[in-house]
């Protein structure tokens, strides 16, 4: 079974969903759609205030390559374009519609071709105006990854179906539910890319899962099924290609470098369905769990559906809820704000309570050693926890801050609860110039090298 | 004007989000049932949110946890030396903690007392001493562990030697007859040696010891051998703790089993240990064996407990091979050629001196490190 070094065995608190079908959630009667839902360049807004929008119209347009379009979940009248509560804790541009409450919100001409026959550059920007980008939490544009680079030779698609992260089942209840789905998705993934082979890859605790991919693999299509240790960060892009195929991502490179595009199950559910239905990406399914929710579940939530309309939904939070996490556990956000929107890339909502968050005090470094032992990409986290707190951080830069990805292993296992990577995230925020300007250089002493 | 705007705009920005809240129990969300007294209830009390960055969930385990289950895996280490020496060795036990106790809770930071690392500086400390120590120089021996093989390097997790060493050390080189006079095992666990009872800054020389020969100092000084099965049990002359070795062992491998130690340095100890002898016994027979060497002395409590105490040892697994190989070899050159019959004690504050740089040249290569170097050339 494949596996890669380091990494950590956080409780999987999977059951409280794992076997809850994906339901739908009703319309809310208010969205809030952030034009700024994926990495890259915001949308550029394309309604405003007073505008009546039918499900699946395009709001925002994508401005450039890497940014991607966003649309109406629901019909309705634009309220306001305008700053609101944003997930990541900041206020952004966003379009507010008031949602009509006797539209059938119903099936409308399609939007996104048919795919048949569609030539790969097609494919590619029909996705890119699909507005589908990575749904497994970062929201990278998912058509930029179909379109390498010239240089660049791609010969695999890894499908992650990982899921590491504590409590979220959504990727899980898509590959059992909706198997054919990802099958369809690497498919078009494949044509785009021009690559005839794909691998999936899922933690062994979800045998359910593996066994219905495995049952519809289309008999034309070489697409492997591949179980992999429980172990986080299993679903990291770079350990996914460490354990699935033996290929070491070098530093400061992407998968493609290696041959590979890596791509959430859940992305690729969702560009088959894009395909599939004619609508955009204007929905998603959200695993809102935790001991702080009354009833958990699996749920088709319309994006831009605020926080508080999911939770009511499923019941309300109990009265020692804490804390609202977006995405898991181990990388999630928490949110300050009940009236900001769920996104394209929200994974899972997951409610903690006091208990499941309890921080005992921190204590000095005994030098344990765990965090070296916990960290998948080797650094030295108690190293570098002592340059960040001497605001050393052009010393951490040397140590490679830039290669941790902030999974948490560390401070998950640090006995003494120092928040290692808690810094290293403000490290690498306060640092992120000076490294741009650094990899600017790069290239051109490359070049001068050579 | 604008700012008129923006004030307009910011109550409203204000007020919008909190509107699930007043129309809780009202909204479309309603129709699938969700209303009732539960949202209700839920509406009342919303709960006041809590902000963090990520993880937002953390592993059982703690230093203090950590600490605390060492004491405990140290209790039967010293039932079994009071089963031998008597009341003396719980005495002495105490006076060693004591003195790391007191010197902790009045200079150390507020509140260290808790995280247990003190109290086992001083239990370890009077492990390594003689059942027949005045109490008081046990007691000096902890408050010198503590204050200056700890506090003085800026507290847990700073100091460089193993703090309980240290405090020996520093006993064997002010007292080197009460540390090397080693009295006869008790015949009642009732048992109190005259010695202990010296009063502060007096030698214990009027109190007439019945004293016994450690294995070590048999071989070393009398050529004469020991039965191994003895050395195994424990009821050979030595310091508190050097005596019970299986004993020692199966509390180490608990801690090694629960990740509170790294048990790849008892292990190279071990290993280089009975090589190196093994070895030299080989090659000249007058030389005692490996067995002997493994089973006498401070060894295995030098190698479970002492070597393995995490901040004075390697935090990469590489390095903590060689920090046991270094300490196994240099115990055995020290117990067959040095002055002293005994050489764990040197041989880890030797090795402590080296981790920060064993530290240093066995850090592990970033991961894609070195691809990204190969393609580089």
């Amino acid at each position: 079974m494949g596996s890669f070094r380091h990494g950590v065995h956080p409780p999987e608190l999977k059951e409280l969903t794992s076997s809850l079908p994906i339901r739908r959630m009703p319309f809310p009667e208010l969205l809030a759609i952030p034009l700024r839902q994926h990495a890259g360049a915001p949308a550029r807004a394309l309604v405003k205030r007073g505008d009546r929008v039918e499900r699946g119209d395009k709001v925002g347009q994508a401005v450039g390559f890497i940014s991607s379009s966003v649309h109406a979940s629901a019909a309705g009248t634009v309220r306001d374009v305008r700053l609101w509560p944003h997930p990541d804790g900041s206020m952004a541009e966003t379009v507010v519609i008031d949602v009509d409450p006797v539209s059938p919100q119903g099936l409308r001409p399609r939007i996104v071709p048919e795919w048949a026959g569609l030539t790969p550059e097609q494919v590619v920007a029909a996705i890119q105006d699909a507005g589908v980008v990575g749904l497994g939490g970062a929201a990278f544009p998912a058509h930029v990854k179909l379109a390498p680079p010239p240089d660049t030779h791609v010969d695999v698609i890894v499908a992650n179906g990982a899921e590491c992260e504590p409590y979220l089942t959504s990727d899980h209840r898509t590959m059992v539910e909706y198997p054919e789905r990802v099958h369809f998705g690497l498919r078009i993934m494949m044509h785009a890319l021009g690559v005839d082979r794909a691998i999936i890859g899922v933690e062994a605790n979800k045998p359910d899962a593996i066994e219905a991919l495995r049952s519809t693999v289309p008999e034309d299509l070489d697409i492997q099924i591949e179980g992999l240790r429980v172990k986080y960060p299993q679903g990291a892009e770079k350990m996914m290609l460490e354990s699935l195929l033996g290929r070491r991502v070098p530093s400061g490179k992407l998968p493609m470098h290696v041959g590979a595009v890596v791509q959430n199950v859940g992305s690729i559910a969702a560009i088959a369905e894009v395909f599939e239905t004619g609508y955009p990406l204007i929905e998603r399914i959200v695993t809102v769990t935790g001991p702080g929710i009354r009833r958990p579940a699996n749920l088709i939530v319309p994006v831009g559906t605020r926080i508080a309309d999911v939770l009511e939904f499923c019941g309300g939070m109990t009265p020692d809820a804490e804390r609202i996490v977006f995405g898991g556990p181990m990388m999630g956000n928490a949110q300050p704000e009940p009236g900001a929107p769920v996104l394209k890339g929200t994974t899972g909502i997951v409610v903690l309570t006091g208990e499941a968050i309890a921080r005992e005090r921190e204590l000095a470094c005994i030098r344990c050693g765990r965090c070296l032992e916990a960290c998948p990409v080797f650094l030295d986290p108690a190293d570098l926890g002592r340059l960040a707190r001497a605001g050393r951080y052009d010393e951490m830069l040397e140590m490679h801050l830039s290669d941790c990805m902030l999974c948490g292993s560390c401070s998950y296992v640090c006995p003494s609860h120092i928040p290692l990577s808690q810094m290293f995230g403000l490290a690498k925020s306060m640092t992120r110039k000076v490294e741009r300007r650094r990899k600017e250089e790069e290239p051109s002493a490359a070049g001068a090298a050579a | 004007m604008s700012a008129d705007r923006t004030g307009g705009d910011r109550e409203r920005l204000r007020g919008e989000p909190e509107r699930p809240r007043e129309t809780a129990g009202g909204g479309p969300a309603d129709g699938a049932g969700a209303g009732g007294p539960a949202t209700e209830g839920t509406d009342a009390e919303t709960p006041r949110l809590h902000l963090a960055p990520s993880p937002h969930i953390h592993s059982p385990d703690s230093t203090p946890r950590i600490m605390w289950t060492v004491v405990a895996t140290l209790v039967p280490i010293i039932g079994v030396s009071t089963w031998f020496f008597g009341l003396s060795a719980l005495l002495v036990l105490a006076s060693a903690t004591l003195g790391a106790l007191l010197v902790e809770r009045t200079l150390g930071e507020r509140g260290s007392l808790g995280d247990g690392s003190a109290v086992i500086t001083g239990l370890l400390l009077g492990l390594t001493l003689p059942a027949g120590i005045p109490l008081w120089m046990a007691f000096l021996g902890g408050a010198f562990a503590i204050g200056f093989g700890k506090l003085i390097f800026g507290g847990l997790g700073q100091n460089i030697f193993n703090p309980a060493l240290l405090g020996r050390a520093f006993l064997q080189a002010a007292f080197p007859t009460a540390l090397t006079t080693w009295p006869a095992l008790a015949e009642r666990w009732t048992n109190v040696y005259g010695s202990n009872l010296a009063l502060p800054l007096l030698s214990p020389g009027k109190v007439d010891v019945v004293t016994m020969a450690t294995p070590l100092g048999l071989m070393k000084f009398e050529h004469q051998g020991t039965d191994l099965l003895k050395l195994a049990i424990g009821n050979t002359g030595g310091s508190l703790g050097e005596t019970a070795g299986i004993l020692i062992l199966v509390c180490g491998a608990y801690l090694a089993w629960k990740n509170y130690l790294n048990w790849r340095i008892p292990v190279a100890i071990f290993s280089a240990v009975a090589a190196f002898s093994a070895l030299l016994h080989a090659l000249s027979p007058s030389l005692p064996g490996a067995p002997f060497m493994l089973l006498s002395g401070g060894l295995m409590l030098g190698a479970v407990y002492m070597a393995t105490d995490m901040v004075t040892s390697p935090v990469t697994n590489l390095g903590s091979w060689i920090f046991g190989i270094g300490i196994g070899l240099i115990t055995v050159v020290i117990r067959l050629w040095g002055g002293l019959a005994e050489g764990v004690m040197y041989s880890i504050l030797f090795m402590n001196a080296l981790v920060p740089f064993i530290d240093q040249v066995t850090r592990p290569a970033v991961f894609g490190t070195r691809a990204a170097r190969k393609e580089a050339a």
